[in-house]
């Protein structure tokens, strides 16, 4: 099983035998979750030969709440609080495509300072993802030190983010016209000291858990997607860039502030599971980069929200921006009918392109490669039900 | 206000403690002291010194509690103490206990947090107490379709194996339950049962992931049950017996084995960590593979045994390291040779060549124990292949290549007996 059209059509044929023979006594079907404590809210269904898999079945949908229809209900502003929920570790970021949507529909320019700010929050709140998936790939390969200190420092950016936001997940920070409110005073310096600290920490993290032999020898040659692959299956973010594309949003088709930020996109060329854990850690570090950068650009005064009518309404038509989340591209496609409800809305993340990839990768590999493989395709289980 | 009930009346308080004398007089009298009598009368008691046993001498006990001193010392000499109390069980569960709350703050330490906090007001000292009381009181579930008598029958056998270990461990000289000139046979030959049972629990849980656990418990202590034997043997060649007070005696007139053979040391570190499935080797109970392996199943006091079990395990497995490697009870006696107490004096129980003994021991296997919780901390989960590879491949290996330095020790005369190194 080379390509991936061999791999697909191994799995096809193998599900249609498995069907067949399903009283067949060497294999043995296991459902990993909903109710498992290695799967989140979601359940695949595998069967093993021996402690081989063989074929794998994802089945999403356990957290759907309809996002996409609540917003046809609400105007552009009310949707700002509950479309955060899907990815409330990442709230900034799933806001933030959907303003910048919005605002091309309704046609209304962020000043610059507001667009800095964003880029901020944007960049602390990838921070806080990030490292609730580290702590989560952690706990998954049982580094119960890896749980624990990605989790503590993860309160260091929740907290920059409550000084900034007021709430310490679910921001609503970011809405059409810009951010809610100004930063408050001598948040530059709080927040520079606390990256600078975190640069220090994310050395001990590749100490204690990315040197680690142990761990090399259960990612390395782990999963492997190849670049042809990943380009096929359209996986997005950390994942394709473990595999050897370059491809970043914020590269790509900058946003807002992006263009005049000196940032590398890291990426590594291997594509197996420790590419795939690696590659977001190099991210956290590059963020850091990002946001001494911005705070050092960043106007010291100045507007951070453009008015609005109370009720924003544009003329009809249809806007598709995305961002670079930390799962990968996000983008909002909003149809607009000239009201000041939104026609249609159609959300498209990166959790839901990357766990494509996740039946190719399992088949053939042990069952003690089914968490490492799973997690660090970089899925959010409630992002990808919406 | 009042903070006595409203309807209080002391003329009724005081009538119903009459009442109640009045009833436990009648039953001590009409039934327990006939009950007393009879088992006097019809059960021979042991003389204590040159006393008989009576109620009589229990009553001066009671005037003079230094009398109660010989009874003591007579208990202690019984087969039922050391079983039960001092070399054996209550010794090594109280360790085991002990090693749960260390492990819990040790850990906690090192990953930036601060563990049991509440429980006991100062540091969560009687967490371990809170934990087991909630899973006394907790409902035990069987499956529907478990196998029940093995289902029922697998922890109580998993604490008592683990208890038939601890009572093979010499503590001080003469401390030890069973003294087998076998020792150390036998002591692998009890660790044989775990995997056993382990299977056993897994096939009457009658569900998918406990089976896979059992599955991986059995490879696993397999893997790593002949890479223990072979470093415990280079032992056995240095101290020439398998007694284990012979082994530690050895030590006390050569060095610590650990100098010889530290290679064996690592293996038997290393496969005892595998025995105890302890992360990296917590395979059978992989979490977030196999939801908690063959304990899936588990609920309530069947969870707290099975616990009590491991740990009392772990007691026993470090304490076994320390026989080998670090000598046993060796160490500097610290306790004065004479001990007087005021009031009751205590001395006829103090020995202070055994006391010195226990505690250089027991200082030594919380060192080994804290060893094993070690890579708990800085270390994530192997995988079976690489597990099954290093058991029967590397292990192996080196322990072969220590067990040829034992032999040169021993043939080129620097141990064994008349050895250069032995005094």
């Amino acid at each position: 099983m080379t390509s991936l059209e061999d791999k697909f059509e191994e799995t096809k044929r193998l599900g249609l035998q498995i069907v067949r023979e399903s009283e067949d006594e060497r294999l043995m079907t296991l459902s990993v979750g909903p109710q498992h404590p290695g799967s989140g809210h979601f359940r695949f269904t595998i069967k093993l030969d021996g402690d081989y898999i063989v074929y794998c079945d994802p089945d999403p949908g356990y957290v759907h709440r309809g996002e996409e229809k609540m917003c046809e209900y609400r105007n552009f502003i009310q949707n700002i609080p509950h479309l955060e929920r899907p990815v409330i570790h990442d709230s900034t970021n799933i806001t933030y495509a959907y303003s910048l949507a919005v605002e091309e529909l309704v046609g209304i320019e962020v000043p610059r300072r507001g667009q800095f700010i964003r880029a901020i929050a944007s960049e602390l709140n990838r921070q806080v993802y990030t490292l609730y998936w580290l702590a989560i790939y952690g706990i998954f390969l049982g580094h119960s030190t890896m749980f624990m200190w990605p989790t503590g420092d993860r309160e260091l950016f929740i907290d920059l983010l409550e000084a900034l936001t007021g709430a310490r997940v679910t921001h609503a920070y970011n809405i059409p016209g810009g951010v809610r409110n100004d930063m408050p005073e001598g948040f530059r310096d709080r927040c520079l000291r606390q990256v600078h600290y975190f640069e220090k920490r994310l050395k001990e993290y590749e100490d204690i858990f990315y040197n680690n032999p142990l761990f090399r020898q259960r990612t390395e040659q782990v999963g492997v997607l190849t670049k042809d692959d990943a380009a096929k299956l359209g996986v997005t973010g950390s994942v394709v860039r473990a595999s050897g594309i370059p491809y970043d949003i914020r590269k790509a088709e900058p946003y807002d502030i992006y263009n005049e930020i000196d940032f590398k996109v890291q990426y590594m060329k291997t594509g197996d599971s420790f590419a795939r854990s690696y590659t977001p850690f190099l991210d956290m570090r590059e963020s850091c980069h990002i946001i001494e950068q911005l705070l050092d650009k960043m106007p010291q005064s100045g507007e951070v929200r453009a008015k609005l009518q109370p009720n924003p309404k544009g003329p009809p038509g249809e806007a598709y921006r995305r961002v670079e989340s930390g799962r990968g591209a996000l983008g909002f496609h909003i149809i607009s009918d000239g009201t000041p409800k939104p026609y249609r809305v159609k959300i498209s993340v990166g959790s839901f392109r990357n766990i494509l990839a996740l039946p190719y990768l399992l088949v053939g590999q042990r069952l003690a490669d089914m968490p490492a493989i799973y997690w660090s395709l970089n899925y959010w289980p409630v992002e990808a039900d919406r | 206000m009042a903070s006595y009930p409203q309807n209080f009346r002391f003329g009724e308080f005081v009538g119903s403690i009459l009442w109640l004398v009045f009833w436990v007089l009648i039953i001590v009298t009409l039934v327990g002291l006939p009950l007393v009598f009879i088992v006097l009368f019809y059960v021979p008691l042991p003389p204590i010194g040159d006393e008989v046993l009576t109620p009589y001498l229990f009553l001066t006990m009671v005037v003079d509690p230094s009398r109660t001193i010989p009874i003591v010392e007579h208990l202690m000499t019984t087969d039922l103490f050391r079983v039960a109390v001092f070399p054996g069980f209550t010794y090594g569960a109280l360790i085991g206990g002990l090693t749960i709350f260390i492990e819990r703050k040790f850990l906690a330490k090192m990953q930036l947090r601060v563990g049991p906090l509440y429980a006991g007001k100062i540091e969560g000292i009687f967490q371990l107490i809170a934990d087991g009381l909630k899973l006394i009181a907790k409902e035990i579930i069987v499956p529907s379709g478990a196998d029940k008598p093995i289902f029922w029958a697998a922890p109580i056998a998993f604490v008592s194996v683990s208890a038939a270990v601890v009572t093979l461990i010499p503590v001080a000289p003469g401390w030890v339950v069973a003294d087998l000139d076998v020792g150390l046979l036998a002591v692998f030959a009890i660790l044989g049962f775990f995997p056993l049972i382990a299977l056993l629990f897994s096939w009457a849980s009658n569900s998918k992931y406990p089976f896979i656990g059992g599955l991986r418990a059995l490879h696993q202590m397999i893997a790593f049950e002949i890479p223990f034997i072979l470093s415990a043997l280079s032992v056995v060649i240095l101290s020439g017996t398998l007694n284990l007070t012979g082994v530690v005696e050895a030590q006390l007139q050569s060095y610590w084995f650990i100098f010889f053979v530290p290679i064996s040391a690592f293996v038997f570190y290393i496969s005892s960590l595998a025995e105890l499935e302890r992360i990296p080797f917590d395979l059978p109970e992989a979490e977030s593979e196999i939801v908690a392996g063959w304990l899936t199943e588990t609920s309530g006091m069947i969870y707290g045994l099975l616990q009590l079990g491991s740990y009392i395990k772990t007691y026993a497995l470090a304490a076994l390291f320390v026989v080998l490697f670090l000598g046993g009870w060796a160490g500097p006696q610290v306790f004065p040779q004479e001990f007087h107490t005021p009031l009751v004096d205590i001395s006829p129980l103090y020995d202070p060549v055994a006391a010195n003994a226990t505690l250089w021991f027991t200082l030594k296997t919380f060192g080994m124990i804290m060893l094993f919780l070690l890579p708990r901390g800085i270390s994530p989960r192997i995988r079976i292949d690489i597990l099954l590879h290093t058991g029967w491949y590397k292990l192996i290996v080196l322990t072969f290549i220590n067990m040829f330095i034992a032999l040169a020790l021993i043939y080129g005369g620097i141990l064994g007996p008349g050895g250069l190194l032995v005094r």
